[in-house]
């Protein structure tokens, strides 16, 4: 990838402290950040992921409330069958988490890569 | 100190703790001397060997050691991944789990898998393109180097040792079990090889091992869980209904059980697994080992897959142990009327499930396969965590923090091969040590640890401008405390090892607690850190932000 520039100046290997270093140190930090692209860019993905995680985590504590709150629900047999509801819960969560990871990978090769691509190309690397 | 642990698990062996021991492997037998899995496991051995000595003439650099050149392609890496992430605890323990209580194996598995998304969100990508070979890299890009490394390693050797020797117990127990060898014995076997593949091989061995192991483990439950489905007409529904049949509980397998009858206490388990797989540190080293975040990102979501495909095989492949084993009296040890208790007497206890289910699917040959599959299973997991102790000694410790970046990559590589020698030899002696005590709510510990320590001076660090060293210091510190002292107050440690009355933290699991107050003191410390410091750490977010963003500036790929 992208090497030899100074940006996170962090040379190897670094004296302590050195890890500390001002935008003010690396004037294209500041050009970088003040890109409409990069603003951009930043913007959408970290909503997007936000809400991912969101997703995630309702899915997944909702599933360990029912088991917690509601075990007779979980219990339900599905269509008169053996199988119970709680069985199918819990392979969906399975699957959905498989399936979130889905749709952020395809989200990002196709959307946030094009995005960080233009913004390559507009500081000129 | 050794006193104190030893008296401290000693009477944990009756410790019901289930939440915070998951799933475990119970005391066992040594067996009859087994040939055709011996030799199936001196095959992958000699193959891994064999392995390790090409990766050993490639590993010149630093970059080659810890990170395999940074040239291992998504794909692999997924593998890599998985075959770090699908220990035997969750092969056998899970699928044991299921045998006993049905429904409530499927609680173990969501919460081991819901945490690659979390990985994939917040993490991988960023990690990418700020770290180069430990997660300390990124921990310290912008704060102070001596502290972030000191916690960062701490944690990381906290979790690493609670892991290693809950896995080193595991694999004396279950080799002793599958191949008729002394626990002893075993136990060095696996801390011998261990080294070799790390000190050798360094994270390209490591890596093919995790790689063929993963193939293997997943080959063999793939077959394992269609046998079974074949069986019963490939409709999972006859399946349940036969299981449900013949399990001593009946219609009850199918419904939560007793396994989470606290709400709090469920909760708590489900946050220690979740974030907790967001700090292992043998997981985040793997990310270095690809060129970019978009490999990064990619092998994530293949990862994700074959660890959730995993996990619904041994759901399979524990009911298949109900519904095949159960009305089999030759696989139980009988009473004196020739009755047996299916869940109590099973032979070689429940853990035992997937592997006599082997016997019953493939005959002695399959049975050997698979007892090769475990064991190669336990000795690719411990590599993966001996190479994180030893990245973190040699990288951390002694390159940052001792030698204060003032050593060469040579020297920083050596001292790297002789931490794993160190650990190796460490990891043997207190597999000796531990060999009769309950170590299973280690991996609950250790989960608890990376969720409490690592992932928040990970996250904070990352997303959050205002985080100073100050604050990221005092929080490690404080989840890392407060996640050890919880559980050594919980009940499994404080009543029954201790022979208290009554636990003083009344939940088995801390992570519900110990997370948010990590996360808590790391925000109200940065808050509160006026010093010069802390002002230019805040200002120096905007480059780590760019960095890891973007990932322009990012580690190369290749030695530097």
């Amino acid at each position: 990838m992208s090497s030899g520039t100074t940006l996170g100046a962090r040379g190897r290997p670094a004296p302590p402290g050195s890890g500390t270093l001002g935008a003010d140190a690396d004037p294209q930090v500041a050009r970088i950040v003040r890109t409409p692209e990069f603003q951009q860019l930043v913007h959408e993905r970290t909503r997007f992921g936000w809400i991912l995680t969101i997703l995630m985590l309702v899915v997944y504590f909702g599933f360990i409330g029912l088991i917690a709150f509601d075990k007779a629900l979980l219990a339900v047999k599905v269509g008169g069958g053996t199988a119970s509801l709680g069985l199918f819960m819990g392979v969906f969560v399975i699957l959905f988490a498989f399936a979130l990871t889905g749709v952020y990978v395809a989200r990002a090769n196709t959307r946030f890569d094009a995005l960080s691509d233009a913004l390559k190309r507009s500081v000129g690397r | 100190m050794n006193r104190i642990l030893l008296g401290l698990t000693l009477a944990t062996i009756a410790a019901t703790a289930a939440y915070a021991a998951g799933p475990d492997l119970g005391a066992v037998q040594q067996s009859a001397t087994n040939w055709p899995a011996i030799g199936m496991f001196l095959f992958f051995v000699l193959a891994t060997l064999g392995i390790t000595y090409k990766a050993a003439k490639g590993t010149k650099s630093a970059a080659d050691f810890y990170a395999a050149g940074g040239g291992i392609s998504a794909g692999t890496n997924s593998l890599a991944i998985a075959g770090d992430y699908m220990s035997a605890a969750s092969f056998l323990g899970i699928s044991g789990l299921v045998y006993t209580s049905g429904f409530d194996g499927l609680i173990y598995s969501t919460g081991f898998l819901v945490g690659w998304p979390i990985v994939l969100f917040l993490i991988a990508e960023r990690l990418r393109n700020l770290g180069k070979f430990t997660f300390a890299d990124v921990a310290s890009f912008r704060l102070d180097q001596t502290s972030i490394r000191i916690i960062s390693a701490v944690g990381t050797l906290v979790v690493v040792a609670f892991y290693l020797i809950a896995q080193m117990v595991g694999a004396g127990k279950l080799i002793q079990l599958l191949f008729g060898l002394p626990y002893l014995y075993a136990v060095i076997i696996v801390g011998v090889l261990m080294i070799v593949y790390v000190a050798f091989g360094g994270m390209k061995a490591t890596t093919w091992v995790q790689v063929i192991k993963a193939c293997l483990l997943l080959g063999g439950a793939t077959f394992m869980a269609g046998a079974v489905l074949y069986r019963y007409g490939f409709n999972p529904e006859t399946l349940f209904a036969n299981a449900v049949q013949v399990h001593p509980k009946g219609d009850a397998i199918m419904a939560p059980g007793g396994l989470v009858s606290n709400p709090i206490e469920a909760i708590s388990l489900g946050v220690g697994l979740m974030f907790g797989t967001a700090g292992l540190p043998h997981i985040l080293m793997r990310f270095f080992t690809v060129s970019d975040a978009q490999a990064a990102r990619k092998s994530v979501f293949y990862a994700t897959g074959l660890i959730g495909y995993f996990y619904i095989l041994t759901f399979i492949i524990g009911f298949g142990g109900i519904a095949l084993l159960m009305s089999d009296p030759s696989y139980y040890k009988l009473g004196a009327a020739g009755t047996f208790d299916k869940l109590k007497d099973m032979i070689g206890g429940t853990n035992m499930v997937a592997v006599n289910l082997a016997n019953a699917i493939g005959g002695p040959y399959f049975l050997g396969f698979i007892s090769a599959v475990a064991f190669a299973t336990i000795l690719a997991v411990v590599a993966g965590l001996t190479l994180a102790g030893a990245s973190a000694i040699s990288h951390d410790l002694y390159a940052q923090v001792i030698a204060r970046g003032r050593t060469t990559d040579k020297r920083e590589v050596n001292l790297s091969k002789l931490s794993a020698v160190v650990i190796g030899i460490v990891a043997i002696f207190l597999g000796y040590v531990f060999e009769n005590q309950n170590v299973a709510f280690m991996v609950g510990l250790a989960f608890a640890v990376a969720a409490s320590c690592n992932f928040p001076v990970l996250s904070m660090s990352i997303l959050w401008r205002g985080t100073t060293t100050w604050g990221a210091l005092a929080g490690g510190l404080v989840g890392l405390l407060a996640a050890v002292i919880m559980v050594v107050l919980s009940k499994a440690v404080w009543v029954t090892t201790l022979g208290n009355p009554a636990p003083i933290f009344p939940y088995d699991n801390p992570a519900l607690f110990s997370m948010p107050l990590a996360f808590a003191t790391i925000w109200v410390v940065s808050l509160m850190d006026r010093s010069r410091r802390g002002q230019r750490e805040r200002a120096a977010f905007e480059a780590q932000y760019v960095r890891s963003e973007t990932g322009i500036g990012a580690s190369g790929a290749h030695a530097h």
